[in-house]
């Protein structure tokens, strides 16, 4: 039998599809093997169709929408805000503007955040089967693996884009409403403003990781089922069920191992020096659910009848 | 690589091949034969699972037992070349509602691996052209009318040059125009030496269209060969057109042939049928056949015990016939 690349050009198409068909095979080497192989084109057109639609947009707004309420309300009201009481960092805001941006990340951390984080990954994979292109995408051949590993870049994407959407926004209103001067840190040190830029940028950072063990559970829930609504609404319940448990004393001996746990973690990052402490154990753990829901993710999908 | 027992002349080949869901049986060890350059009618009432069997040989579900090899190549171990070398269209087309038809077949194109970048806006052009969508291309897929989602959909199968194109019921949904271009267009393929499974239930559509064809039922492969053979083997029957039914029906009798019967219509001819023979297999001459008297004798013998021939026919059975008495007549899906 012929090797497939020489095999004769039996195919479909006019005259100018057989050009096509030329080119085809001489490109299918090493400019593809570079590129759309690792599945770059693939994950750039993922993005685009992400954050290409009016619900991903409206998220993002939603997200933004929270720190600005707060400078709003913060300039408005005019009391100066009562240290202790409030959201964290709230009583920084009138020192430095750009805390607007933390405090954002503050009230966004325990719901908004991982709600739309939620959406985003439990649609991933069931999203994808509930409108049947799931079929599709796997006969163009997408590849089972290349799929996931797109679906969870996509994912990890828009945990970034969403602290972003928090932050930026959170950071320019508090510029626009309040003074930007030093500001004094938890330790009770006082950080210029440029140093309180790259503070603000490295608590967006931790929240950011922080989502990313979300995100993969999401993306296993969503290879369950072809019903996006369902895989969304388990991740989500799923994230306020380690929020309960982490608050409950009892089950102590649980809360290191809940992805929620380091979600508050930040505030060691608003110190002097710096302390790396809660970063690092975040991180791993963020890792070591990356590492096993990615594990199940593609022992479930990997094999799995698509009948979508 | 032809290995024993497997041809390289053919673009789908199975052995025994089942899928189970729980206890339930959706394709029970079939044995497909698909030549390469045929068009291959794969016809079944509903249920009978034609659309398990696609999702199966394009590796999106596990078969229980048996093999299958696509173009050459065993499913689902060799799926990543194989696959870009196959356009289908499985139980439908499906698109992301909210991106234009332009959109969503640029979307689908980057998931092949295959499938240059730089042709890429070409390929979809003339992809878009060739269902005659030109016009809808731009338009989000959301307010796309069934047939123009199906039209889009055959689009997607013909994105890249293929060797092989499955599609399951591709004329469903499309407009009179629409069926007639999609059987010009399988034409088309096939002539240019793409292999194209279809299937379907539209008999008729068969007819047309196919060189062969196989039938399940309930799961298993009922029948399976070239339409010509299909249609051979079946109950042929002799068809006389006169205005002395009765005196024909006597002669027929006295060849031992069974009149059916006999249309007394609104001319004053009749229409007399009888079984002139049953065929079973493919076998090119029946035990029974061989027995029933030929055409001309029949003809002689009306016309000596002065029956007015008007008309004279032998019917072959059409497919309709033959996929009923394979099939059943019962309309309820069977299981
Ligand atoms: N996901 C599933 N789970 C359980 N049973 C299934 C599933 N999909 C199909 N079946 C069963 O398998 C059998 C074959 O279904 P299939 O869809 O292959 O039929 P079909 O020949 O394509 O029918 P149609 O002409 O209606 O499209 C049916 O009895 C159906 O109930
Ligand atoms: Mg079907």
């Amino acid at each position: 039998m012929l090797p497939s690349d020489g095999r004769p050009p039996s195919s479909g198409g006019a005259p100018g599809d057989r050009r096509v068909s030329g080119d085809r095979r001489a490109t299918a080497g090493w400019a593809t093997l570079g590129s759309n192989l690792v599945g770059s084109e693939l994950l750039g057109s993922e993005l685009k169709v992400l954050f290409g639609r009016r619900r991903t947009w409206a998220m993002l707004l939603a997200l933004a929408a929270v720190p600005v309420l707060i400078a709003v309300v913060v300039r408005v009201s005019s009391a100066p805000g009562t240290p202790g009481r409030g959201p964290a960092f709230l009583d920084r805001v009138t020192q430095n503007g750009l805390f607007v941006g933390v405090t954002g990340l503050v009230v966004s951390i325990p719901l908004f955040l991982p709600l739309t984080v939620s959406v985003v990954a439990g649609d991933s994979i069931a999203g994808e089967g509930g409108l049947g292109t799931l079929r599709y995408l796997l006969v163009a051949p997408a590849g089972r693996v290349r799929l996931l590993l797109v679906k969870f870049a996509a994912a990890l994407a828009f945990c970034v884009a969403a602290t972003l959407a928090v932050a930026v926004p959170g950071a320019i209103v508090g510029v626009v409403l309040f003074p930007v001067g030093p500001v004094t840190l938890l330790s009770g040190d006082t950080i210029d403003v440029g140093a309180s830029v790259l503070r603000l940028l490295l608590v967006a950072g931790y929240v950011t990781v922080s989502l990313v063990g979300l995100a993969a559970v999401g993306l296993f829930i969503s290879t369950l089922t072809d019903v996006p609504v369902g895989s969304m609404a388990a991740t989500i319940v799923l994230t306020v069920v380690s929020e309960v448990l982490d608050a409950l004393p009892q089950v102590s001996w649980l809360h290191p191992w809940l992805f929620s746990h380091y979600w508050f973690g930040f505030a060691d990052l608003l110190r002097q020096p710096v302390a790396w402490g809660s970063f690092g154990g975040n991180a791993w753990l963020q890792a070591g659910y990356v590492a096993l829901f990615a594990a199940l993710a593609y022992g479930r999908f990997a094999s799995k009848d698509v009948l979508s | 690589m032809t290995a024993e027992g497997h041809s390289a002349e053919l673009a789908i080949e199975t052995k025994g091949l089942t899928k189970r869901f729980g206890h339930q049986v959706a394709v029970n060890g079939i044995d497909l034969a698909v030549p390469r350059g045929a068009v291959f009618g794969f016809l079944g009432p509903n249920g009978s699972g034609k659309t398990t069997t696609i999702r199966v040989l394009l590796g999106l579900a596990a078969a229980t037992s048996g093999q299958a090899r696509v173009l050459g190549q065993e499913m689902p171990r060799s799926l990543r070349e194989v696959l870009p070398r196959v356009g289908a269209l499985i139980e439908g087309p499906a698109f992301y509602p909210f991106l234009s038809g332009a959109a969503n077949l640029h979307r689908l194109d980057t998931a092949d691996r295959d499938a240059p970048s730089r042709t890429r806006a070409a390929r979809v052009h003339l992809a878009l052209e060739r269902v005659g969508l030109t016009q809808a291309a731009g338009k989000k897929v959301r307010a796309y009318s069934l047939g123009m989602k199906q039209r889009l959909g055959i689009a997607n199968a013909l994105l890249a040059p293929r060797e092989l194109l499955v599609l399951d019921e591709p004329t469903n949904g499309l407009d009179p125009q629409g069926t007639r271009e999609v059987r010009a267009l399988v034409r088309l393929l096939a002539a240019e030496g793409t292999t194209v499974f279809v299937s379907s239930h539209l008999l008729a559509e068969v007819e047309q269209m196919c060189t062969h064809a196989a039938v399940m039922s309930a799961g298993r492969l009922v029948a399976q060969g070239t339409l010509d053979d299909l249609r051979r083997s079946g109950t042929s029957r002799v068809q006389i057109r006169t205005p002395d039914s009765a005196a024909a029906q006597r002669v027929l009798a006295g060849l031992g042939l069974m009149a059916e019967k006999s249309d007394q219509a609104a001319t004053a001819d009749g229409l007399v049928t009888a079984v002139l023979a049953v065929h079973t297999g493919t076998q090119e001459e029946s035990q029974e056949s061989r027995h029933a008297p030929k055409p001309e004798t029949i003809v002689a013998a009306l016309v000596a015990a002065g029956v007015r021939v008007r008309g004279f026919a032998v019917l072959g059975s059409s497919l309709e016939e033959r996929f009923v008495a394979l099939t059943g007549e019962g309309f309820d899906v069977a299981q």
